[in-house]
């Protein structure tokens, strides 16, 4: 369907289109603004036609084609030896014992879980950091902007400590 | 990759470079050896700075240790084996992939070294086959670079029949291998 709209808009009848006169014109004067750099990309989807998507196509089956060659290969030059203790689990070298799947109390998944909520927020508030001494020559809106983010966060965390998800015992 | 390649013996033309099978395979098993570490002692703490960045054996594609045996090439034995030791660092060799290699790493993993005594093993060769000895107490970092580069020479001419010759199942037969 996609393909189908694409096409439509790369044949002759919707060259004068009013949409696409609209994103050129914008293409032309302002080509720095984000809502431009959208645009663009839109463009360039709208423009293309089916062929264009054939490179795409090519690269998949090199890709494919490379990691099936060589996993074919591999295992022809490849030497084998296949023997009772060579397929045993391995452990450190000594004997296993008992099953790896055992079931494990869900307190460590949801612990771990919350920390891996709580612990990706920092990643936001790096590149905030970093630019924050250029922004606040600016104005302070940085700083609110962060200190409802961080708001929202604490929100969140009086919940799971108020529903006593930290609560170990 | 050119100054690997200039040890090669193929026929060469301006740009390519046509050689055996056999060779190619050896010189790309030669630079990605993935060393399974088997410390037990003081030899481990030369190898560690064998890995460090000084002597960095990263340079001869080999930065990247593996802690299981079904990945690795090579198995670097460093440090005292022990009698209990034995069987576990049997199991580790017999688990590793086909083709695989063994360094033997200091005086303890070649002859048991200074401990001549009843719960050390007198050289891991009693109990697996072993392609290279490096000797030292404990051997400085130097040592176990050449002795790397010595199986290298050995990966890079070995015979892709090798590990399917009757030679080669005789010499695991003799350390009861199957």
């Amino acid at each position: 369907m996609p393909l189908l709209i694409c096409s439509y808009l790369y044949s002759e009848k919707s060259c004068f289109s009013p949409l696409k006169q609209y994103f050129c014109r914008g293409f032309a004067r302002k080509q720095f603004r984000p809502s431009i750099v959208v645009s663009k990309i839109l463009i360039m989807i709208l423009l293309s036609s089916p062929i264009d998507y054939l490179p795409i196509a090519m690269m998949f089956v090199v890709a494919i084609g490379f990691v099936l060659f060589t996993m074919f290969v591999t295992h022809l030059l490849g030497p084998r030896r296949i023997s009772k203790v060579k397929l045993e689990t391995f452990e450190c070298g000594i004997e296993s014992q008992g099953n790896s799947r055992l079931p494990f109390s869900i307190k460590y998944f949801l612990i771990a879980i919350l920390f891996v909520l709580f612990d990706v927020e920092v990643i936001f508030m790096y590149p905030w950091a970093v630019n924050f001494a250029e922004w606040s020559k600016v104005s302070t809106a940085a700083f609110f902007e962060m200190a409802v983010f961080l708001g929202l966060l604490v929100l969140g965390l009086i919940y799971i400590i108020r529903k006593g998800a930290l609560k170990w015992e | 990759m050119s100054q690997q390649l200039q040890h090669l013996e193929g026929y060469e033309g301006p740009g390519f470079l046509a050689t055996s099978l056999d060779k190619a395979v050896g010189l790309a098993r030669k630079n990605s050896i993935w060393p399974l570490p088997f410390a037990t002692s003081c030899c481990g703490i030369e190898f560690m700075a064998t890995m460090a960045s000084t002597y960095d054996l990263g340079r001869f594609g080999a930065e990247r240790l593996s802690f299981s045996p079904r990945q690795a090439d090579l198995l670097m034995v460093m440090g005292t084996i022990a009698k209990k030791m034995g069987p576990v660092l049997r199991q580790v060799y017999e688990q590793m992939a086909e083709p695989r290699w063994v360094i033997a790493v200091g005086a303890c993993a070649s002859t048991g070294g200074i401990f001549d005594t009843y719960s050390v093993l007198q050289g891991i060769d009693r109990i697996i086959p072993v392609d290279v000895y490096v000797p030292g107490c404990p051997p400085r970092p130097e040592q176990i670079l050449d002795g790397v580069m010595k199986i290298q020479d050995l990966v890079a001419s070995e015979s892709l029949r090798r590990r399917d010759s009757q030679e080669y199942k005789d010499l695991l037969a003799s350390y009861g291998i199957q």
